[in-house]
């Protein structure tokens, strides 16, 4: 059974991108459009083996969101990639401290978004 | 990427939507500058648009809204208020983004300058230090390929808590297989008893053993995420571009040590029980399998490394007995010079026919001379890996610790001069070690480092190499130097010389200034055999040294000692060679320069005074002196001579033919070479003429 790895981003292009990336790595692609309705699906009936999440969301934040997920007995140790910009430094530093395992910078190609996935996903 | 380009459509509709969100915000904020959802949602608009923008090729875009995005972060720390300025500049972006975005579907141009302008009114909001912001730049991270292995030591030891954000180890060690060979050893000291053990943590460490093409970067790259939640060493073990090691694998002990998991005392008294060490360790207790297992490991690899090394090495090359080697020299030698009768009889002759198959003769045998010279051509590293072993074994005798550096190992010299060079260099080592190198406790009070160190460097310079040994030993005293010399009768009592030449003393027969003849040297026979030698090789000898900061002793070496580049001169009837690595220019010596000169041997040349040498005067020559001579420029230790000739006839493929004991006391002359027409030319000296 295929990996399943959920991308939660409010902006829809992005998520489309990593979606379409992921899809031709074999793997399954859960979308959330922000924290909130990343939680929601977490709770459904399959689970989910990684998260890749944006830090700039309505409702609620990337922070929050991987704060709430380390708190679920279910996806304690998931990885958690976070998407950062070069001038969020501070928002990175916070990203690790609420538990997420790895950060992509943006603006991101293809490859380099497999390349992290490769390096934290067994 | 068909779908690409799907994806840059759906950028542009979420930008339209976007961008309209932002005027519907902005307007909300100008009614209610407090509502803080509002700016955060306008933030995140600029965010969005910015952050996928730079995704999808939207760069102009991208870096536009960075700097509106720069603004609008102040305004949602509290740092910029909402001012009708702000607005206004915001509405004003929006509208630039909005032609930026249509102009990349039309394909007409926007308006840059007013995009500039924007920006330089939103920077003109901010406060001074944050007014110019860099503009994303995004790095493509070096992949950069060594050409050589390099076997590396990577410790890496991850904090209890390494699990809880989600890091999983295996995945790393799967990213090092890809890089090269690689042995990973858990080390399982740490794992508590299972009433301690919290089951979320990791207790384990990895010791891994790695040999790739890779830089170091490319590993730290690895563990980039976890480079905070763990203790991460790397440790460069073995390089294949390195000479200096001996070829055998390190003993177990001495990796130990290297790697400061046990001491050298340890090592010793385990070693002294006569068994296996690593069981012996184990047994005692000292250390844990794991420790002595990933030493092990460790060097395994690096011998199975090193062997595959000396395989390739050795298939790439075949043996060939010395002697056969000088022999084609020696022919090759011969060929020049029946060359040089063709080429001259053929020009004599006239015969056009015969005259290109002169020529291609010569660019033939030109050829075949480089090769084989280049044949006997070897690195100088065979000879600096013996030195190691000696500094290493000398030093621990006399009590001092010395690193022994060597660079350019890869240098190339011709195989006697190499052979002949081993004993000279050992013994200005030795003298390093012995008299330059201060015990640890002399360093430490003349507050340098405890260790001291000798350098071993080989350079190309032109048609020489250079050899330096310098160390940052005590330097040569001057005064004893004086002193001894005097006491010794090698100098006058008054001389007055300067602290060149009184270095250059050390290299006169029977001196020694050591103030106890230890087993290592200060017999005082050996610098001035260490120079004979130098000599011989047609190389030349210069100390440099500083007091209480070291020595530098500088060997100059032909390349090879065979056939040289030679510049044909003519005095009287005889025909001599001037090394043309030596000639800078050759000149006329007029009537005038004798005349402005006023009887001293100096040549004013552009400027410079260059002093001259009447070879004719030098040979004790009586013939009759051509009207006009000639004055050949020429560099001898970095400093210019001219030496007078009556003709300059031109360059000649000198072939090097040894004059034979009768003629060893000649002075001056450095061998001798058999001419085209048959006649024999000598070989100056430079070195001693001057």
């Amino acid at each position: 059974m295929s990996k399943v790895i959920m991308t939660v981003d409010d902006s829809v292009s992005i998520r489309q991108m990593v979606s379409f990336t992921l899809k031709k790595e074999g793997y399954d692609v859960l979308e959330a459009v922000d924290g909130m309705d990343a939680l929601k699906k977490l709770n459904g009936e399959n689970a989910v083996h990684m998260i890749i999440t944006d830090l700039n969301m309505p409702n609620m934040d990337g922070i929050e969101l991987i704060r709430n997920v380390r708190a679920n007995a279910r996806y304690k140790f998931i990885p958690i990639i976070m998407l950062t910009t070069e001038s969020q430094d501070e928002r990175k530093q916070a990203g690790k401290a609420a538990g997420a395992t790895g950060w992509i910078v943006k603006p991101f190609n293809p490859e380099q978004l497999i390349g992290v996935i490769k390096k934290v996903l067994k | 990427m068909n779908e690409m380009k799907d994806i840059s459509e759906i950028y542009r509709q979420e930008a339209e939507e976007r961008l309209a969100e932002i005027e519907e915000t902005v307007l909300e904020i100008e009614e209610n500058p407090e509502d803080k959802e509002a700016v955060n949602r306008l933030f995140r608009a600029v965010h969005t648009i910015k952050g996928s923008g730079a995704m999808f090729g939207f760069n102009e875009i991208a870096e536009f809204t960075h700097h509106l995005e720069t603004a609008l972060d102040k305004v949602r720390n509290g740092a910029l208020a909402v001012t009708k300025d702000l607005i206004d500049l915001i509405l004003k972006s929006r509208d630039h983004i909005t032609s930026i975005l249509s102009s990349s579907q039309t394909g007409a141009r926007f308006d840059e300058e007013k995009g500039n302008k924007i920006i330089a009114a939103l920077n003109g909001l901010l406060p001074d230090e944050d007014a110019y912001v860099q503009s994303p730049v995004h790095d493509e991270r070096p992949n950069a390929k060594e050409n050589f292995e390099t076997t590396y030591r990577i410790r890496f030891r991850p904090d209890h808590t390494l699990f809880s954000n989600g890091t999983d180890p295996i995945p790393l060690f799967e990213e090092l297989k890809t890089l090269g060979e690689c042995r990973i050893i858990p080390l399982i000291k740490e794992i508590p008893s299972l009433d301690d053990m919290n089951p979320e943590y990791c207790y384990l460490s990895w010791d891994i053993i790695l040999t790739a093409r890779t830089g170091m970067d490319a590993i730290k790259d690895v563990f980039i995420f976890v480079e905070d939640n763990c203790e991460l060493i790397i440790d460069i073990i073995d390089r294949a571009d390195d000479f200096d090691e001996d070829h055998v694998a390190r003993k177990l002990g001495e990796i130990l040590v290297d790697r400061k998991d046990l001491s050298k005392e340890e090592i010793s008294q385990a070693l002294s029980k006569q068994k296996k060490l690593g069981e012996l360790l184990v047994e005692s207790e000292i250390a844990d399998r794991q420790t002595v297992e990933s030493a092990l490991t460790e060097q395994m690899q690096i011998k199975n490394v090193r062997d595959k090394r000396n395989e390739e090495t050795k298939a790439s090359s075949i043996r060939v007995a010395a002697d056969k080697l000088d022999t084609l020299v020696d022919l090759v030698g011969e060929l020049v010079t029946t060359q040089a009768r063709l080429s001259q009889f053929s020009l004599s002759n006239g015969d056009q026919n015969l005259m290109s198959i002169a020529e291609e003769v010569e660019r033939l045998t030109s050829e075949l001379r480089d090769n084989t010279m280049s044949i006997r051509m070897m690195p100088i590293g065979t000879t600096f890996s013996n030195f190691k072993r000696l500094v290493r074994d000398l030093s621990s005798e006399l009590g001092k610790e010395i690193d022994l550096v060597t660079e350019g190992a890869e240098t190339e010299l011709d195989k006697t001069v190499i052979e002949r060079l081993g004993d000279p260099l050992m013994h200005l080592i030795r003298n390093s070690i012995d008299h330059g190198i201060e015990s640890p406790e002399k360093r430490i009070a003349a507050g340098k480092t405890r260790k001291g160190t000798i350098r071993l460097k080989a350079e190309h310079k032109g048609a020489y190499v250079v050899i330096t040994i310098d160390d940052d030993g005590t330097g040569l005293k001057v005064d004893a130097i004086k002193a001894k010399a005097m006491e010794k009768g090698l100098i006058s009592k008054d001389a007055d010389i300067s602290d060149k030449d009184a270095f250059n003393l050390i290299f006169m027969p029977g001196f020694s200034t050591a103030e106890a003849v230890t087993n290592v040297s200060g017999r005082g026979v050996g610098m001035d055999v260490v120079k004979k030698t130098i000599d011989s090789l047609r190389g030349s000898i210069e100390v440099n040294s500083t007091s209480g900061k070291g020595s530098s002793i500088k060997l100059r070496l032909p390349l090879t000692l065979a056939i040289i580049n030679g510049l044909l001169v003519k005095i009287g009837e005889g025909n001599y060679i001037i090394p043309l690595s030596a000639v800078e220019e050759c000149v006329e010596l007029t009537k005038e320069i004798i005349e402005s000169s006023h009887g001293s041997d100096i040549l004013n040349l552009r400027g410079e005074i260059v002093p001259y040498i009447r070879l004719r005067d030098c040979f004790g020559i009586t013939e009759d002196k051509p009207d006009l001579e000639h004055i050949v420029i020429t560099d001898v230790h970095d400093k210019r001579i001219g030496f007078v000739v009556d003709n300059v006839v031109g360059g000649h493929q000198t072939v090097i033919k040894s004059l034979g004991p009768a003629f060893k006391q000649m002075k001056n002359l450095s061998g001798a070479t058999i001419l085209g027409d048959g006649t024999v030319a000598l070989i100056l000296d430079l070195n001693t003429l001057t």
